[in-house]
């Protein structure tokens, strides 16, 4: 049986959580809320994270448009995905939730806009 | 005449207005020193905002967004560009390009202005001063709003939020970060963002350590850093080079409270925000204190919770005057170094939240109110740690029990 200690990063309470592996069979302590739960056994298995970013714009009213990806992506895929949003840059308007980029390092997950940008007058 | 003025834009500023608003204050204006409503968080793009205020994780920018929609649909006004120059009771000086200087009346006034970072000069670090020093806010900002990477080989001193989130940003931006630093032997930071931020990236924590030196002319060419001992005195012949072109300062926020100190308020020592009561009222007259001017929160979701009081109190102050009432301070033993609110109303309307820090690590231990000398609340806790703001709740039916109140306590016990 394997054993893990781990800080849940699902809020900032930061639970203390005691996973125990064995095989398959995943038991979870320790945790205050169901998120725990799905976070240890993700973490012992295929650990995944939201990769938050700002992408470059044109004609915009600001510089730069922070974006973050709709759902969390494996974590080996983080800085192949950061560096494929650094290459790009998109056209203003923008708006909280508009699509940046479709399937980000073929994850199957976008890229979506967290913030709104108005075009330059 | 206004019946709420509140200065500063950001979170707390943006709930303290929407909770006037809610209790019965009609004429509000908020004023902003910067170009935009949302504070901090427009810089603050990474997730993990809102997941009490709106049970789901949100970036900065997000959560900042849904409170100025909230503002707006309420149609509360707010100034942009605009310095508040001084505060008094019922008064406020501002001045801005339209209008020039201008003294406005206000029933009520609360102050949301925020905190800043604590700068390089504050610490003394002896070597070079080139280019390549920044605050790690600074940092945030250009890399974030400007687009424009501070630097490629990063060293960071402190373990605070902001140091350990920048971390994470420089190197998925394509920059080395060498190490983060921590003069103490213990993080100040949340613990989520080291195990995501550094431990994600292999990023060492080097814990009971500081930058000895800095080297470079007119760039950043090298850091020193060396251990510590107990008294925090660098140890000789533990120094450690890092090959590095920037250096990220993460060492602690400070509460904005040069207003504040002019108007007269009461500053705790411990804080360096202003004293306030349950209603989060200071020591003069209708002023109230919120946020990050009030004490340094960890989460945003307990500013916006905070403020959201302080603006309601500020409201039923310019309505209905409050009479005066009797009023008991906090007293803090075990590890808890202060609490906010320190100055409770003997006869609460509602359970009150008290927010406090310990000053160490404890694991195991308990939290504890008593009342009048009987502990009435003793809560176990598995860990706290000072980078970590803990909460207790003093039950309104329990003070109810008690006529006359002596003493509140908060502490923590093993």
């Amino acid at each position: 049986m394997e054993k893990y200690e781990l800080t849940c990063i699902g809020c900032p309470l930061g639970c203390q959580l005691m996973v125990e592996k064995e095989g398959l069979d995943i038991k979870v302590s320790g945790n205050t809320c169901l998120n725990g739960v799905k976070y240890a056994k993700e973490e012992v298995t295929a650990p995944k994270r939201i990769l938050t970013q700002s992408v470059r714009v044109m004609e915009g009213e600001e510089r730069m448009c922070s974006v973050k990806t709709a759902a969390p992506i494996p974590k080996e895929k983080l800085l192949e995905a950061a560096h494929i949003i650094k290459q790009i840059s998109v056209e203003a308007p923008i708006e909280i939730g508009d699509i940046i980029i479709h399937d980000i390092a073929d994850t199957k997950v976008d890229v979506i806009a967290t913030r709104r940008v108005r075009k330059k007058a | 005449m206004y019946d709420t003025v509140i200065i500063g834009g950001g979170p707390a500023g943006l709930s303290a207005a929407l909770g006037a608003k809610k209790k019965g204050s009609r004429n509000i204006l908020i004023i902003e020193r910067s170009e935009k409503l949302g504070g901090i968080l427009n810089q603050c793009i990474h997730n993990g905002f809102g997941l009490h205020t709106f049970k789901e994780e949100l970036t900065g920018p997000e959560y900042a967004f849904r409170y100025i929609e909230m503002v707006q649909k309420e149609n509360i006004p707010f100034l942009l560009n605009t310095t508040v120059l001084s505060v008094s009771p019922h008064s406020v000086t501002y001045i801005n390009q339209e209008e020039g200087v201008r003294v406005i009346e206000t029933k009520s006034i609360v102050l949301a202005m925020g905190c800043r970072e604590r700068p390089r000069g504050a610490l003394n670090i002896p070597g070079d001063r080139g280019a390549g020093i920044f605050s790690a806010g600074t940092a945030q900002y250009l890399t974030n709003i400007q687009g424009k990477m501070p630097g490629k080989r990063v060293v960071i001193l402190g373990s605070g939020d902001i140091g350990l989130i920048m971390a994470r940003r420089m190197t998925l931006e394509g920059a080395k970060v060498l190490a983060v630093v921590e003069l103490m032997p213990y993080s100040s930071g949340l613990k989520r963002n080291i195990v995501q931020c550094l431990d994600d990236f292999s990023i060492p924590l080097l814990l009971s350590h500081t930058v000895t030196k800095i080297i470079g002319k007119k760039r950043v060419e090298g850091i020193e850093v060396s251990k510590v001992d107990e008294k925090k005195k660098p140890i000789p012949g533990t120094e450690i080079f890092f090959d590095a072109d920037t250096l990220l300062l993460s060492v602690g926020l400070l509460p904005e409270n040069e207003l504040s100190r002019k108007a007269g308020i009461t500053i705790s020592p411990v804080t360096g925000g202003p004293v306030v009561d349950n209603s989060f009222q200071t020591n003069r007259e209708g002023i109230f204190a919120c946020g990050n001017v009030l004490h340094v929160h960890d989460l945003v979701d307990y500013v916006s919770e905070e403020a959201e009081k302080a603006g309601e109190s500020a409201a039923l102050y310019a309505i209905s005057h409050k009479e005066e009432k009797n009023k008991v301070p906090v007293n803090v033993f075990g590890l808890v170094r202060y609490t906010v609110p320190e100055i409770i109303e003997e006869d609460i309307k509602e359970d009150t939240t008290i927010r406090f820090r310990v000053s160490n690590v404890k694991k195991d231990g308990k939290i504890v109110l008593r009342i009048n000398g009987d502990t009435v609340v003793s809560k176990k806790k598995r860990i706290m740690a000072p980078g970590e703001m803990e909460t207790l709740v003093i039950p309104k039916r329990i003070l109810d029990q008690y006529g006359t109140i002596e003493s509140i306590e908060v502490g923590t016990e093993d």
